[in-house]
Order: structure tokens, then sequence, then C-alpha cells
């Protein structure tokens, strides 16, 4: 019980954290809102029993997704947005109804934290009970990762090293060709 | 009580997406569109690895004395996303930073209008 308030807790500190990043017009503070939030995700990881995925997220998330945002706010030379009307209806109500649907979808999880659930009495009973005997690793994600679903970890890096490639692409060429063709005149 | 008790979790991080895709479609500066796509992705990561929590277990590492684990599957799956999520929006930066070159603006209806211009 205690665990689940403390969850909640973080929760509202993180919804509260998101409407932050959408209403705060100072760019700058927007990254730093959005730093804090990516801790708070870390943190609420760990809670969840997940501490491989909280280091990841706050080594990533936290560190270099906010560095690069960072950057990308030097590189622009952009510190404030420029105040617009103040609701978008047509988002709004997509975001509503999505959320409904998504909301609808809930009733039928079973109960969060339930061992009954499907999702813990097929695969993971398996992971469990021979994941050391089979790779070697106490650690079972890292077993799960290397191991089980090693072909997802290469799809993964080749994902990484397309985006990179793409990073590069666009902003180390010498030569830049022209997206607009009247620039001079617009 | 209890359905609520159990569900609780999960309709707050169904918020915590949708403030996210509010922001991603509402918003018109480029840069604060990646920061809403980055929340609504956060949100369903946690939303994953909540699924994964088993009560009264323990983090998914084998040691003595304990029985019950959490899931380790959600927690790899989500691993891979929060790194092909940081490799997508470093790629969206790099697409701002080209954007910002070529039309001096990283408003959404800037450079709408001056592609009417162009036209």
């Amino acid at each position: 019980m205690l665990a689940l308030t403390v969850d909640i807790f973080l929760l509202v500190f993180l919804i509260a954290s998101a409407v932050g990043i959408l209403f705060t017009h100072q760019l700058f503070a927007m990254a730093m809102l959005f730093g804090l939030y990516s801790l708070l995700v870390a943190s609420l990881f760990i809670l969840l029993d997940a501490p491989d995925v909280a280091f990841t997220e706050a080594a990533v998330g936290t560190g270099i997704a906010t560095v690069l945002m960072l950057a990308t706010l030097a590189a622009t030379k952009e510190s404030k947005e420029k105040p617009r009307k103040k609701l978008s209806k047509s988002a709004l109500t997509i975001s509503i109804f999505t959320g409904a649907l998504l909301l609808y979808g809930t009733t039928g999880l079973p109960k969060f934290g339930d061992p009954e659930a499907p999702i813990h009495t097929q695969m993971a009973d398996r992971f469990i009970q021979q994941g050391q005997a089979e790779t070697g690793v106490p650690n079972l994600v890292t077993a799960v990762l290397a191991s089980y679903r090693g072909f997802d970890t290469l799809g993964e890096v080749t994902v990484v090293f397309t985006a990179g490639v793409g990073v590069l692409l666009l902003l180390r060429r010498r030569y830049k060709p022209k997206i607009r063709r009247n620039a001079d005149a617009g | 009580m209890s359905f609520i008790e159990g569900h609780l979790i999960y309709w707050l991080l169904i918020c915590l997406m949708m403030v996210g895709l509010y922001t991603l479609m509402s918003c018109s500066n480029l840069i604060k569109k990646i920061a809403g796509l980055n929340v609504f992705q956060t949100g369903a990561i946690l939303f994953y690895v909540s699924l994964g929590k088993v009560t009264g277990g323990t983090v998914p590492i084998i040691a003595e004395g304990y029985e019950s684990y959490s899931n380790p599957l959600p927690q790899v799956l989500m691993l891979t996303a929060i790194v092909v999520g940081v490799a997508t929006s470093a790629l969206g930066f790099a697409l701002i930073v080209r954007i910002r070159e070529a039309y001096k603006s990283i408003e959404e209806d800037e450079l709408d209008n001056m592609d009417r211009l162009d036209d």
C-alpha cells in the first residue's frame, strides 16, 4: 500500500512537469523541466523493480536527450516560443478521444502487480526458472537482452547506427542543397 | 474500491501520455513538439514496465533467499525502446537545425506560410 502511494505521488509530479513543459514559453526552462521529468521517470523505474531501465533512463534520457535539446537550442538561437492561440480544439478532441479509448482498454487488464496475471505465468516463469542455468548470468534482464533476444539488440544497434548516419549527413555536409526554391525572395 | 486501486496507476499513465500527445499536436514550436513526443514515449514505456511489476516481487536478479521476481521481459523490451527513442529524437533535432538554416524559423505555422509564398 505504501509503495503504491509513493508510485502515485511520483506520477502526479510527472504529470505536473509534463503540463509545465506544455505551458512554458521559455525554451531553456522547458529543457530543464524535461531533464527533471526524465529523472522522475528514472526514480519511478526503481519503484517498479527495473533498475536496469532506470540506469538507462538516467544516463540516456536525462543526460543525452537534455544535452541534445540544449545543443539544438544553442544552434538554432531560439529561446522563446512565439505565443499562440490558447487552445487547439482538434488536438484536444483527438487526445481526449484516444485517452478515453485507452481508459476503456484498461478495464480488461489484470490489476497492477497481480502475480496471477497471464504475463507472469507463461514466459517469465521460464526465464526465472532456467535463465541463470542456461546463460550463466544472474541478472535476468541482461540474460534476456543479450542472449534470448540477442537479435533484437542487433536490430537496435542498426537503428542507432542509421540514426547516427542520418544526423551526420544532415549536419556535416559542406555543400547544403537548397530546400526552398525562392529562398531570397521569401 | 480494489478495482480503482489496481488500475489507478494505468489511468495516471494514460493521462501522462495524453498530455504528451496534446503537446505534440498543439505546439507549433518544433523543439517543443519533440519534447511532447518524448513525454508520450516515456508514458508508454512506463506503462509497459508497470505491467511487469509483481506485488511482493523483487528486482529480477537471481539471488538466494528470494522466490518471487518481477517480470524481466517488459524491462528488456523497454530498455531497447529508450535507446531507440533517443536516437530518433537526435535525428529530429538534426532536422530542426537544418530547417532553421533553410527557413530561419522553427515555428510550424511560419514554415507553412513561407512554403505557400514560394509556390
